[in-house]
C-alpha cells in the first residue's frame, strides 16, 4: 500500500495537461480558460445550438452514478452523444454493490469492458480521487460530483455563464448565498472564481450552514443578506435541501426566506446589471422569489444549455491531451533512436 | 537459563536510571542491574550490548490483536510477534472483539491464546457494558476475576449520562481502572475529519473538537462524583489536555494517553484523501498536535499508545469516508517515540517513561521496569541503526500504515520476554 500523497495534481499528465477532471483545486487559469474557449467553439453563436462533432468516435464512456441524479446525468449523456462517443450509464446503487461486490471490483470489471473514460458521481468526498488512483493508466476519470467535495463541471458552466454576460471575471464581485457547508458546487465555484481572480468572493448564510473555516477557502463571510449583496455583479443562489430543517440547522423554509431569500428589494442592492444564477433545481419561495427567478436578470435556464458544451469541452480536451501525450512519447522515442544512430555514426567516424 | 546483557546503556525511568552497566536475569526474572555480577551468578549466555540501549519492554495500553473475531486481519500469535519486534512486551487489548469481550469465556480465550503464543503479556480489557451497547452493565466483577485489567467501551463511549454515572459508580469499588474515550456522538454527527481549513476545503464531514471536549467535561464531572479511577484514552485536542491538567490539579485520580500518530500527523495529511490517514479520533490541527506533545512533556499526558488496529487491504481500499479507521502501529511505536526525542520534542527519559513505567503504573502491573524480581522483559535498541519502514517486511497482518517509506533512526535489535529471546533482528 502506498502512502504517497496524491495531491490534486494527480489530474495532470507529464506535460501538465488535464488527464482526469477531479477538482478545480490546483489548476491554473489557462486550464480553465481552455475549457471555456473550447466550450464556446461548440456553440453556434447565432442559434445557441450545440453542434454534433465526431471528436470521440470509437471512444467508450461509462457514466457511473452511485448517487441519484437526473440533470447532471442527462447533460453528461447528451454531451457524450454530441461528441459521438459510445456511452453506457449505470445506476450502481441498484446493482453490483448490493450483491456484495466491492467498489473496486465493480470498477475493474467495467474497465475490462474497454472503457476509455468514467464519469463518476458518488456520495463520498474524495471518491473521484480514489477511482482515479485505481484505474488503468489509459483510463480517464471525470468527477460528476463527490460528496461535499467538488462538482467541477457545474462550476465551469457557471464560469461560462458569467463570462458570457460579464466578460472577464477578474473585475467581478460575486456573492454565493445559502448552504455552503454541504455544497460541493459552492466549493468548486469558489475555487474557479479564485483561479480566475475574481475581485471578491462573498458567501452569505447562517453559521450553521458554513464550514468551520470558510476563510480557508479565500472568501469573505457575511451573515447579513443586505450587507453581503451590496454592489455585487453576480449572485449565485444555492439550493436548500429539506433535510437541513430536520437536522436543526435552520428553523423553517419561511424563516430562511425571510432572512436569506432573494427578493426584488434585495436584488436592487446589487449592481443594476447584476445577474442571478442558480444551479437548480430551484425552490421558489425558499431561496428565491419567483419574480426574481423569472425576471430579466435571471440567467438560470441558460446555465443548463452551457452545461452540455462545458462537459463536451472537458471530455474533448482530456482525450486530445491523451493523444498529444502518446504522440509526444512516440516522438521522444524516435528522437532517442535518431540520437543513438548518430552516436553510432560518430563512433564509426572516429574509428 | 542465566543471561547477562553487558555494557549497554541501561535506561529505566522507574529507577531514574541511565548509565552503562549490566543486566543480570535468570528464570525469567531480573536478578540485578549492576556493574558487578551478583554472588554466585554464572551466566549461561552473555549478550554484548556495547553501544546499544537496554530498555524495559514497552507497555502498550491499547492494541487490537484481531482475536477473537477477525483472525484473518490479525491473530494474537501474529500480532504479539509484531509487538516484540517493536520492543513491546505487554499489551492491553480493548474489548471490541467479535464477540465482544464482555464475558469470562472471551477473557479466558484471549489469555489462553496469549499464553500459547508466549511472546508477550496479553492483558484483556473487559467491556463496561454488555456487547458494548452502552446500556446494560456487564458482569464486571466476574471479568476482573477472569483476568481483565481494566474496563472500557473501546470506541463506543456510553452516550447516556445516567448509564455512564451508574457504570462509574457501580465499578468504583472494583479497583481496576476504567478506560474512557470521550466522544459525544451527536456533536460528532458522523464527522470523520477535524473541522478546520482542510475539512472545509475537502468537504469531508466535520468532527469538531467539541465532540471530544464536551464529552470529556461531562465524563470528568461524573468521574469526580463516583471516585472511580479513570483513564482517558486517545486524547486528540489541545483543550482536552487543559481539562485533564485541571482535573489533576484538583486531585482527581485520572490519567490519560495519546495515540502516537497524533504526535506526528495532522489534518494536513488528509489533503490527498489517503484513507490510511483515516483514524478515530481524527488527526487534528498542528496546534492540537503541539499541545499534545507538550502534554506528554509536562506529564499531563501519562502514556503514549500505539492504538494498533490491523486491517485487511480491502478495509482501506475505499474512498476516505467509507474506509475503516485505524493504523497498524505496533511496529512503529518505539521508532516514532524515538523520533520525538530526535526532533527535540521530548527528552529521552520522559519519552521512555511514557511507554514503560507510566502505562504499567496505570494498570498496576509489574512490568515496564528493570527492578530486581520483576519479569525480565527487556529490549535492546541500536540507537544508530537507520531503517525505512517497508510494509512488505511488517510482521503484523495489518499493513495499514501511513508511515511506510518513513526513515527512522534507532531500531529494536533484540527483545526478551520473561527472560527468553522472542525477537532478534
Amino acid at each position: 500500500m502506498s502512502s504517497k500523497l496524491a495531491g490534486p495534481n494527480i489530474q495532470l499528465n507529464e506535460l501538465g495537461k488535464l488527464k482526469h477532471f477531479l477538482t478545480l483545486e490546483g489548476l491554473k487559469a489557462h486550464h480553465l480558460t481552455e475549457i471555456l474557449d473550447t466550450a464556446e467553439s461548440f456553440i453556434n453563436p447565432v442559434t445557441n445550438e450545440i453542434k454534433k462533432v465526431p471528436i470521440l468516435r470509437g471512444k467508450s464512456i461509462m457514466n457511473l452514478f452511485f448517487e441519484p441524479s437526473t440533470r447532471t446525468r442527462t447533460t453528461f449523456e447528451i454531451a457524450e452523444k454530441r461528441l459521438s462517443a459510445d456511452i453506457e450509464s449505470l445506476d450502481i446503487q441498484t446493482s453490483a454493490t448490493k450483491k456484495g461486490e466491492s467498489l473496486l471490483d465493480t470498477l475493474w470489471n467495467l474497465q475490462a469492458m474497454q472503457a476509455d473514460m468514467f464519469v463518476i458521481r458518488h456520495a463520498e468526498s474524495g471518491a473521484a480521487h480514489f477511482f482515479s488512483q485505481h484505474v488503468a493508466p489509459h483510463v480517464h476519470v471525470m468527477n460528476a460530483g463527490d460528496g461535499q467535495h467538488a462538482h467541477p463541471t457545474q462550476a465551469m458552466l457557471d464560469m461560462y455563464t458569467i463570462r458570457k454576460h460579464k466578460g472577464d471575471i477578474y473585475d467581478l464581485t460575486v456573492a454565493i448565498i445559502g448552504d455552503v457547508l454541504h455544497s460541493r458546487v459552492v466549493r468548486s465555484q469558489i475555487q474557479a472564481l479564485s483561479i480566475l481572480e475574481a475581485r471578491e468572493i462573498r458567501v452569505i448564510g447562517p453559521k450553521t450552514l458554513m464550514p468551520e473555516s470558510p476563510e480557508a477557502l479565500g472568501v469573505h463571510v457575511y451573515h447579513n443578506m443586505e450587507e453581503g449583496l451590496k454592489d455585487v455583479d453576480v449572485i449565485i443562489m444555492v439550493r436548500l435541501q429539506n433535510e437541513r430543517m430536520t437536522s436543526a440547522l435552520i428553523p423553517s423554509e419561511k424563516e430562511f426566506f425571510k432572512v436569506y431569500g432573494l427578493t426584488e428589494e434585495r436584488l436592487a442592492l446589487a449592481k443594476p446589471d447584476a445577474i442571478v444564477m442558480h444551479p437548480g433545481p430551484i425552490n421558489r419561495g425558499v431561496e428565491i422569489d419567483s419574480a426574481v427567478a423569472d425576471g430579466s436578470q435571471s440567467v438560470i435556464l441558460e446555465q443548463v444549455t452551457y452545461g452540455i458544451a462545458v462537459r463536451m469541452a472537458v471530455m474533448a480536451i482530456i482525450m486530445s491531451n491523451a493523444a498529444q501525450l502518446s504522440q509526444h512519447k512516440l516522438e521522444q522515442e524516435q528522437q532517442a533512436n535518431l540520437d543513438l544512430i548518430e552516436q553510432n555514426n560518430q563512433a564509426e567516424g572516429t574509428l | 537459563m542465566r543471561r547477562i546483557i553487558k555494557n549497554g546503556r541501561v535506561i529505566d525511568p522507574s529507577q531514574n536510571l541511565d548509565k552503562v552497566t549490566n543486566v543480570y536475569f535468570s528464570r525469567g526474572r531480573i536478578v540485578a542491574v549492576s556493574d558487578e555480577a551478583p554472588e554466585g551468578f554464572n551466566a549461561d549466555q552473555e549478550v554484548d550490548a556495547t553501544g546499544k540501549w537496554v530498555l524495559p519492554g514497552l507497555v502498550d495500553l491499547h492494541a487490537r490483536l484481531g482475536e477473537p473475531g477477525s483472525q484473518y486481519t490479525g491473530s494474537i500469535a501474529s500480532e504479539t510477534k509484531a509487538a516484540v519486534s517493536g520492543g513491546i512486551t505487554s499489551i492491553c487489548c480493548p474489548p471490541d472483539t467479535a464477540p465482544v469481550n464482555d464475558s469470562q469465556a472471551v477473557t479466558e480465550l484471549i489469555q489462553r491464546r496469549g499464553r500459547q503464543a508466549a511472546t508477550a503479556f496479553v492483558m484483556p480489557i473487559g467491556a463496561m457494558t454488555q456487547g458494548l451497547d452502552g446500556e446494560r452493565l456487564s458482569n464486571s466483577f466476574s471479568l476482573k476475576d477472569a483476568g481483565c485489567i481494566a474496563l472500557s467501551q473501546a470506541n463506543k463511549p456510553i452516550q447516556n449520562s445516567l448509564t455512564l454515572k451508574n457504570a462509574l459508580e457501580y465499578n468504583s469499588t472494583l479497583d481496576i481502572p476504567i478506560f474512557l474515550r470521550s466522544e459525544d456522538k451527536q456533536l460528532r454527527n458522523g464527522g470523520i475529519a477535524h473541522s478546520g481549513p482542510v475539512s472545509s476545503r475537502l468537504g469531508l464531514p466535520e468532527n469538531p473538537p467539541a465532540a471530544e471536549t464536551a464529552a470529556l467535561a461531562r465524563d470528568l464531572v461524573l468521574v469526580e462524583q463516583s471516585g472511580v479511577k479513570a483513564h482517558f484514552s486517545q486524547l486528540s485536542c489541545a483543550r482536552s489536555v487543559e481539562l485533564i491538567a485541571d482535573a489533576k490539579k484538583r486531585g482527581l485520580p485520572v490519567t490519560c494517553d495519546v495515540a502516537i500518530h497524533q504526535l506526528h500527523l495532522s489534518e494536513m495529511d488528509l489533503l490527498g484523501f489517503n484513507s490510511l490517514f483515516n483514524v478515530s479520533p481524527p488527526l487534528r490541527s498542528m496546534s492540537d498536535k503541539q499541545a499534545l506533545i507538550y502534554g506528554v512533556k509536562t506529564g499531563v499526558i501519562d502514556a503514549i499508545v500505539s492504538d494498533h488496529t490491523p486491517l485487511d487491504r480491502d478495509a482501506k481500499l475505499l474512498p476516505f469516508g467509507e474506509s475503516a479507521p485505524g493504523i497498524s502501529g505496533l511496529e512503529t511505536l518505539m521508532a516514532l517515540v524515538l523520533k520525538l526525542v530526535q526532533n527535540g520534542d521530548l527528552d529521552l527519559m520522559t519519552a521512555v517513561r511514557s511507554v514503560t513505567q507510566k502505562p504499567a503504573e496505570i494498570i498496576d502491573c509489574k512490568t515496564g521496569c528493570l527492578t530486581e524480581g520483576h519479569s525480565a522483559d527487556i529490549c535492546i535498541v541500536d540507537p544508530e541503526a537507520i531503517w525505512t519502514l517497508d510494509t512488505q517486511q511488517m510482521l503484523s497482518k495489518g499493513k495499514n500504515t501511513p508511515f511506510a517509506g518513513w526513515e527512522f533512526v534507532g531500531q529494536v535489535e533484540q527483545t526478551f520476554f520473561q527472560g527468553r529471546p522472542v525477537f532478534r533482528l
